[in-house]
């Protein structure tokens, strides 16, 4: 094992286990967990060692087979992708700890299967951070996406047609980024990223070329939920068993968001995207907007808070989308921190929304009263979670947002910054309006809990890491921003 | 100026923030927790006192928590103006603290570590926002401030406290988002720091008058807590809290957090010459004015005493903000003094008002007829109290209005010492009636007999501060000194 | 007229595929029953499959299959063997299809299972009470 393809090995680990844990997990459940556990510390392990060599050296790559690029397939690591590496190992580390519980009592003697999957849809993610190959990217984009239906599916109650709503309009999104994927083809001859993006800077593309990236956005703010595409996401997370969406609500549209990022920096350059297209960018940049004030809204019509949570990771795609296209560094810097501290603080609020469901099953607001007496540990870090999503300093949320505001306000696209404003204050109404019911009606008063005690410690251990991750992120914006993020921007930022 | 890098500001402010902790954990021995509470109280005034030396001196300490954003790390620093602040708020929350257990006690309140926890949290942030080095650090405490009197001021956890807390946050969030945030954005894409410094940072920034008069209005309503009109609404509701959370944050902590932090953005990150020379002092006086008259015409029509001193509060307030849009070295002071005289002074009449709820069971001026026969110490202190509030010698309140008086004559815009001379009047027609009925009119009909004073735990307090009101009368000089020093002068 | 004619057969097999993909569009959105929807996406698929393996295709030209003398002494014209590469990933790309379609007909059967119907109207009736 050699430090140069120990990315390999982050992506191999859960990949093996995932079969372990169907085989021994089907002999007998005791095996589930440390399995799962012990393969995706391991990948932290190995993500944070890949991340410390990325930072002392830079970018490396590997080449699966020994075939050289551009012909074979390529894992690349940059400083971005060693940053989604270490955020995927720790959300989806911290994650499983508290799905192990919940898996077990909402999927009796399903679990072995739910975990292989769940161990697959972490495997596609480390790889679709890691490839250097369009390709390659539409397969692992696929296995992502079909281990999610598959987890989805195991919901309760209407989860099948969700998920089979997902499989469909998914299934759209795939086919687009292929198509587009197939244009560059046809014009370059060439799948690798790096190989194609050198071809592009010395032909003159024309209409097939705009054809391409209009194709391979599209697909991908499918996958992403960009409002007005995000119809399949609400109901999809919301309906599935809570170990699925503890993983799938913080990692997917963050990792998607990422994909974006790399198809155009890494295949289409910034003089391309944006001297040429000024209006299609003022364009994306206003839809984002409608995206964050339309998504807020819509958040606060509902009356279950699983669901609530899922509309805000909608707008809050607006939030990233929006920063990546004000084509500026302070944009850019918000929208790649914010998809660190996005997927923390959905991550701390599905650890919440995991360990209410576990003690309540249900989460409609009425379930929710007096509940910070009964749960006072579980609520205490949802506030912390909930006040990253408003907005409050120290918590990480606060300075992204920073940064997002401050380069819509450098940009000059004030719309932006409006909604951002707007969002920051519905999300405050969305929240304090769950801490009050939790705060205020005395048990008993609609419907008696009285049996309702903290969530088993399990559960409560990854809650208050996720919400203790969620201040120290925010204190160490700067040193954080200064050593990797700004690295990781892509080059002409 | 030299500031040396100390340890000390970070304490001053944390140990309170730590101290909630032990609260929290003796929950089942109140004696134990009200313990924890008044060494934590004490502890923070002794603190803040042996910085004071220094500052006097001319000095300072500063510390830095973190670097967060290229050019505005999270730093704790204790000037003139900020030692002002903390001296203040720290020394009557001891005084607060004592009043709370005997208020609490008497009452028989549920929940009552969580109240004293959130309040230990709550004077964290306070003096967070008083140790502040620049805007960014505190927006923090500022929000960290509002977030934790929430659980405070709706106590009751009833139908009215939850109307109010909505209330309350909708206001101070919905400001502190929504106008304070993006100004603070602004004045960083044009100054490049949030750093405070005498004289201020947007000078030389090439910002047109247009965008420092937006900037501007968006800092006074986006601070909501200083009450100015319309963004008032809030300070009448949060008064279904405790009666020591109204005494102590709403008429002393939260109020004056949102002064101060008007203030600070004036004198430190506008900088008066720069508002004197773009000409945007009016629009401050404007608005000032403007709330102290018609605060004043409201509170004499409220029956509820706290509510009639909330609105009294939402006046004075302005006056502070009045003095700094005056520009003129006196009016600023004056300004700055009346942070001190008034929070002195509106402690006294909160605390009076507690302890008559507490004796008497009363919350409303009609029914306190005769009262001041029974509760002389509580009305005598009263009466001192509403005399500084109106701004009459022997009494703190005094030594401010002369200053801003003054600041008003040097400043040539008269009809302000118009406005404050009115305002005064209006002062007195509505405190006076209160200690009148209390001592000259009979007891009604039927009126319970044995009411006497409310016990000692609230008693010695209001005495004390309303004795501190009488002393800073005649030695202003400890405050006086810091505010000069906080202008530059 | 004429030189529409020519662009529609010069570039015929991009039309088929174009057409194609909007009937697979249209069953996906507009059909109400949802195995229809999935043979929509099965069709869209295929399309899509359709231009890569087209576009490889070269007139006249043989299954790259070459001999290792042949090619050492002569090179390779890459006139006369058509282009491996695209098939190649059309393979996998089916492999993919495949699996969501399995996938997807499972998940079908359960939403059968429980509601006895695939029709989505009678369904959301059914949810409606």
């Amino acid at each position: 094992m050699s430090a140069s393809n120990l990315h390999v090995y982050v992506m191999a680990a859960p990949l093996l286990t995932a079969f372990f844990v169907n085989l021994l997990g089907r002999i007998s459940k005791v095996w589930i967990a440390p399995l799962t556990i012990g393969s995706l510390a391991f990948s932290s392990f190995a993500s944070l060692i890949v991340m410390g060599r990325v930072i002392a050296y830079g970018g490396f790559s590997y080449t699966v087979g020994n075939w050289k690029a551009p012909y074979g397939i390529e894992l690349v690591v940059d400083h971005l992708s060693a940053v989604m590496l270490v955020l995927i190992s720790l959300v989806a580390l911290t994650g499983s700890i508290s799905a192990v519980k919940s898996v077990f009592q909402e999927l009796p003697d399903q679990e072995y299967l739910f975990f292989t999957l769940y161990l697959i849809l972490i495997t596609g993610l480390y790889g679709l951070v890691l490839t250097g190959d369009a390709f390659n990217l539409y397969v692992l984009l696929e296995i992502t996406s079909i281990t999610t239906y598959g987890l989805i599916a195991m919901g309760k109650g209407r989860a099948p047609l969700a998920s089979f709503n997902y499989i469909i309009m998914g299934s759209i999104g795939a086919s687009f980024y292929l198509l587009g994927v197939g244009y560059l083809y046809l014009m370059t001859g060439s799948l690798n990223m790096a190989d194609i993006a050198g071809m592009l800077q010395t032909m003159d593309g024309g209409a097939a070329i705009a054809t391409s990236l209009a194709f391979i956005l599209v697909g991908l703010w499918v996958k992403m939920a960009f409002f007005p595409l995000h119809g399949w996401l609400p109901n999809a997370y919301s309906l599935a068993p809570t170990g699925a969406a503890l993983v799938a609500a913080p990692l997917m549209t963050k990792v998607t968001i990422y994909l974006m990022v790399r198809v155009m920096f890494s295949i289409y350059s910034v003089d391309y995207l944006f001297i040429t297209h000024p209006i299609i960018q003022n364009g994306i940049v206003w839809v984002a907007a409608v995206a964050i004030i339309c998504a807020s809204a819509l958040a606060l019509a509902q009356r279950d808070l699983k669901r609530m949570l899922t509309y805000i990771i909608v707008a809050e795609v607006g939030y990233m989308v929006g920063g990546i296209w004000l084509v500026n560094s302070t944009g850019m810097t918000g929208a790649v921190l914010h998809i660190v501290n996005d997927a923390v603080m959905t991550l701390c609020l599905f650890l919440a929304a995991a360990a209410l469901v576990y003690r309540l099953g249900d989460l409609n607001f009425d379930n929710l009263q007096g509940i910070y007496r009964k749960m006072p540990v579980t609520m205490a870090a949802f506030t912390v979670g909930a006040f990253a999503m408003i907005g409050v300093p120290p918590t990480a949320g606060f300075f992204s947002k920073w940064y997002l505001i401050l380069g819509g306000i450098e940009a000059g696209q004030w719309i932006y910054v409006i909604a951002l404003l707007f969002s920051s204050l519905i999300n405050a109404v969305l929240f304090f309006r769950i801490i009050e019911i939790g705060y205020f009606f005395k048990e008993g008063e609609h419907h008696g809990h009285e049996k309702v005690a903290e969530a088993p410690l399990s559960m409560q251990v990854p809650l208050v890491i996720s919400a203790a991750a969620l201040i120290v992120i925010g204190l160490s914006t700067g040193p954080l921003v200064k050593t990797i993020i700004k690295l990781a921007l892509p080059a002409g930022f | 100026m030299n500031y040396q890098i100390s340890i000390w500001p970070l304490a001053a402010v944390l140990i309170s923030l730590i101290g909630s902790i032990p609260i929290m954990l003796s929950d089942r021995s109140p004696n134990l927790r009200e313990s924890w509470t008044l060494l934590i109280a004490f502890l923070k005034v002794v603190i803040v006192a042996s910085l004071l030396p220094t500052v006097l001196a001319g000095g300072g300490f500063q510390f830095t928590i973190a670097e967060v954003i290229p050019g505005v790390p999270l730093a704790l620093r204790v000037d003139a103006m900020g030692m002002f602040f903390a001296l203040v708020a720290s020394s009557l929350w001891f005084f607060t603290s004592v009043y709370s257990i005997g208020y609490m006690r008497s009452l028989d309140e549920h929940g009552q570590t969580r109240y004293y926890a959130s309040f230990a949290v709550a004077i964290s942030a306070t003096l967070g926002v008083a140790f502040s080095a620049n805007l960014l650090t505190l927006y923090l405490f500022y929000e960290m401030l509002s977030l934790s009197t929430y659980p405070l001021v709706t106590h009751h956890q009833d139908a009215e406290a939850r109307q109010s807390g909505r209330k309350y946050l909708t206001y101070i969030l919905g400001t502190s988002i929504g106008l304070a945030l993006p100004a603070m954005l602004i004045v960083y894409s044009l100054a490049g720091t949030l750093d405070f410094k005498i004289g201020g940072i947007l000078s030389g920034t090439g910002a047109s008058p247009q965008t420092l008069a937006l900037v501007l209005v968006l800092f006074l309503f986006g601070f909501a807590k200083s009450g100015l009109m319309p963004v008032h609404g809030w300070l009448p509701a949060a008064m279904v809290a405790p009666t020591p959370v109204s005494s102590f944050l709403h008429g002393v902590a939260v109020v004056k957090v949102g002064v101060f932090s008007v203030l600070r953005v004036i004198f430190h990150i506008f900088g008066p010459e720069q508002l004197l020379a773009v000409n945007l002092g009016w629009v401050i006086t404007t608005l000032a004015s403007i709330t102290i008259l018609v605060a004043s015409l409201v509170a004499l029509t409220q029956d509820n005493l706290k509510r009639r001193l909330a609105y009294s509060t939402i006046g004075q307030l302005s006056y502070m903000i009045l003095g700094a849009g005056m520009l003129s070295a006196v009016g600023m002071t004056g300004g700055l003094l009346h942070i001190a005289m008034h929070a002195f002074g509106k402690i006294t009449l909160f605390f009076c008002a507690g302890a008559i709820y507490v004796a008497a069971g009363k919350k409303y001026i009609s029914q306190m007829d005769g009262l001041g026969r029974r509760m002389p110490i509580t009305y005598l202190a009263f009466f001192f109290g509403s005399l500084s509030i109106i701004g009459m010698p022997p009494l703190g309140g005094f030594i401010s209005k002369w200053n801003l008086a003054l600041g008003a004559i040097e400043s040539g815009h008269l009809i302000l010492l118009v406005v404050l001379l009115v305002s005064s009047l209006l002062n007195a027609l509505y405190f006076f009636p209160i200690v009148y009925r209390g001592f000259f009119l009979p007891a009604a009909q039927g009126e319970p007999e044995g009411i006497k004073e409310a016990p000692v735990f609230c008693l010695v307090p209001l005495s004390v501060t309303a004795a501190c009101s009488l002393i800073l009368f005649f030695w202003p000089s400890v405050f006086y000194r810091l505010a000069q020093l906080a202008l530059g002068l | 007229m004429d030189q529409f004619t020519a662009l529609i057969v010069a570039k015929y097999n991009y039309w088929i595929y174009v057409t194609l993909m909007m009937i697979g569009f249209y069953a996906m959105i507009g059909k109400k029953n949802l195995v229809k929807k999935l043979i929509g996406m099965n069709i869209f698929q295929t399309a899509i499959i359709l231009m890569f393996v087209s576009a490889g295709v070269k007139q006249g030209a043989r299954i790259p299959i070459l001999d290792k003398h042949h090619v050492m002494e002569h090179g390779v014209n890459v006139a006369e063997i058509v282009n491996p590469l695209p098939h190649v990933l059309m393979l996998t790309a089916i492999v993919v299809s495949v699996s969501v379609t399995g996938v997807a007909l499972a998940i079908l059967l359960r939403i059968y299972r429980e509601y006895g119907t695939l029709e989505e109207d009678e369904i959301l009736e059914k949810l409606e009470k």
